[in-house]
């Protein structure tokens, strides 16, 4: 990309693989999530839903700081991951897709939970007396027919996740090359006498990444409908 | 044979239904809309739970609430044809008959290419359902029903979302079902003129309970039905047995009982089977044999039963050598002939109200019998 500098490269690739991470380690739990809270009443279902959408509500740095008591190096989390796994997620670019991922969770959730509450139930009986088991009716009939909200989701998600700020910078920290996302080099730049320019240049990043994901969105939500025959 | 006796409470109101389907057969679970049917066929598919009772179909016990057997759906081999079809949008028509398939027990009865042929749907395989017609949606839900190797066929009204045009379309194809698989099906109706044409047995419900069952020519003689089809859909259905062509005429002669009537009908093959519905409002009694008439239909038999229908009317059934048919006349014209069991009467009935339909016994039939 020989029109961008090497930090902004940089950058730019760090920022598309930490949100790539982020929607794919989240992917599966949101949509776990999202069949749990529509399909399942239990006791304690109120607070479950209200702890997925803290994120939305919290200042981002209160995320980010929470995170830093989880999984910091003596966090509960934090100090068994690097016992048992070794992963190190402080300073590094999978703590910043962890605090990401966590922030854009509930986007995900949200636009999972209005596609699959719109899955006839009537579906799956059918294929329940055709001889399908749980897991493969989820498989062959709920999931297909959800995937709209779930490809929103994860688009939604992913372009979410390009432009968390706060809590990846309370979490992670600013470092180039290892979680200086593009918003984190945007305020860097910010900081810099003479950086305006620079600050520009990202901004109208960020702006053509943005567009860019919600076009696609739009066009996938067309192409799914169609086949859907909607 | 299907055993079901199941209770349900569903807010005030109350199912307590029993019933006993030999197998093969169609039963026709008949009643007025909201009568309970559709919870009963619910509870006998698994996608209901019953608070108490048992579902055993042949040596299979697939609900027995105080052993605290509960047989899932998905493993209870019963196949079931929605109202509404419920076709996967996302899958072809293909992909959608092959669902069940895919899913059945090694034992396989029936072929994707038997049912594609018995239902016509080799046309429709590539299509998406969406581009389907109410009619054909219906062809395909049974196909995708029978496909994943049932041992009962649960339809509950599969009909009832089509205009009458389309019902006449897609009946045929349940008259083909009945006659070619040997199959035990279940079917929900509120219309008695499909129960007429397509069932070999009969439920009556009524408010969650089931209040009578038999034969169809039995049931169509019961009081009970009365109430929910009206007085003047009454009647008798007989099984006849073609005899031969009128070839002036055109008309089949058919025997019933000891008689003999004559038909407008589709040409039909000597011995051919036929059901033949006697309304009760379209008898006309005589106590001596008529003559010099235009009525081409009498048939002689014995009153067994006068009984009240209304204030001005009664129900008199008459055995026209071991079949019953039934009729309805004023009390008046009961009292002046002095009808009473025992007495030898003449039934007379126009040809042009009769009507008749083609009908197979499924227990005359024997093809592949689905594996217990």
């Amino acid at each position: 990309m020989m029109w961008l500098s090497p930090s902004e490269a940089e950058a730019l690739h760090l920022s598309l693989s930490v949100a790539a991470r982020s929607v794919i380690v989240s992917l599966p739990l949101a949509v776990l999530m999202a069949w749990v809270l529509t399909r399942r009443r239990f006791l304690g279902h109120t607070l479950l839903d209200a702890f997925v959408h803290l994120p939305l509500v919290l200042p981002p740095v209160v995320v980010g700081y929470l995170l830093l008591l989880l999984f910091g190096t003596r966090g509960p989390i934090g100090s068994w991951l690097e016992r048992v796994f070794g992963i190190e997620l402080i300073f590094t670019r999978n703590g910043a897709a962890l605090a990401t991922a966590v922030m854009s969770f509930p986007l995900m959730v949200r636009a999972m939970r209005i596609s699959l509450e719109n899955v006839d139930r009537g579906l799956e009986q059918a294929a329940r007396t055709l001889g399908a088991g749980a897991i493969d009716r989820f498989a062959t009939i709920t999931l297909p027919l959800m995937l709209p909200g779930v490809l929103a989701g994860a688009i939604t998600a992913f372009s979410a996740a390009l432009g968390e700020f706060g809590a990846v910078i309370t979490f992670v920290s600013n470092i180039p090359g290892e979680t200086r996302t593009l918003p984190l080099a945007l305020y860097t730049a910010l900081q810099m006498p003479g950086g305006d320019v620079a600050a520009a240049r990202l901004a109208c990043m960020s702006l053509v990444l943005g567009l860019g994901g919600l076009l696609l969105s739009e066009w996938f939500a067309r192409r799914v409908r169609r086949l859907l025959g909607r | 044979m299907l055993s079901v006796a199941v209770r349900k409470r569903l807010g005030s109101f109350l199912l307590d239904a029993r019933f006993e389907l030999p197998t093969p057969g169609v039963m026709a679970l008949f009643g007025r809309s909201g009568c309970g049917k559709s919870t009963l066929v619910n509870i006998i598919a698994g996608l209901l739970s019953a608070d108490a009772g048992r579902v055993a179909l042949d040596d299979a016990v697939l609900l027995n609430t105080d052993r605290r057997i509960y047989v899932p759906p998905e493993n209870r081999r019963i196949g079931y044809v929605f109202q509404d079809a419920r076709l996967f949008p996302h899958m072809s028509v293909a992909a959608n008959l092959k669902y069940g398939q895919k899913r059945a027990p090694a034992h396989r009865f029936v072929s994707l290419d038997t049912v594609a042929g018995l239902l016509d749907l080799g046309p429709l395989m590539d299509r998406r359902t969406h581009q389907l017609s109410g009619g054909e949606r219906q062809r395909v839900a049974m196909g995708r029903a029978l496909l994943s190797q049932p041992a009962l066929l649960l339809l509950d009204e599969p009909l009832a979302s089509l205009d009458a045009a389309r019902r006449e379309e897609v009946f045929p194809y349940l008259e083909t079902l009945r006659d070619q698989l040997a199959i035990p099906m279940v079917y929900v109706s509120h219309d008695f003129d499909e129960v007429l044409r397509l069932a070999t047995h009969v439920v009556l419900m009524e408010s969650g309970k089931t209040i009578a069952q038999g034969g169809v020519g039995e049931m169509s003689l019961n009081t009970g039905l009365r109430s929910i089809i009206g007085a003047d859909a009454l009647g008798a259905t007989v099984a006849g047995t073609v005899l031969g062509t009128d070839a002036s005429s055109g008309m089949i002669r058919v025997q019933v009982g000891h008689g003999e009537l004559n038909l407008q009908a589709a040409p039909a093959a000597v011995g051919a089977k036929l059901r033949v519905h006697l309304l009760a409002r379209d008898l006309i009694v005589a106590t001596q044999a008529p003559r010099h008439m235009s009525v081409r239909n009498v048939l002689s038999g014995t009153v067994t039963t006068v009984s009240s229908d209304d204030a001005d009317s009664d129900l008199i059934a008459i055995d026209i050598g071991g079949t019953l048919i039934m009729a309805r006349i004023t009390k008046a014209a009961t009292r002046e002939l002095a009808l009473v069991p025992g007495r030898t009467v003449w039934a007379l009935v126009k040809t042009v109200s009769l009507r008749s339909h083609s009908f197979v016994a499924p227990a005359a039939i024997s093809t592949a019998r689905p594996g217990a």
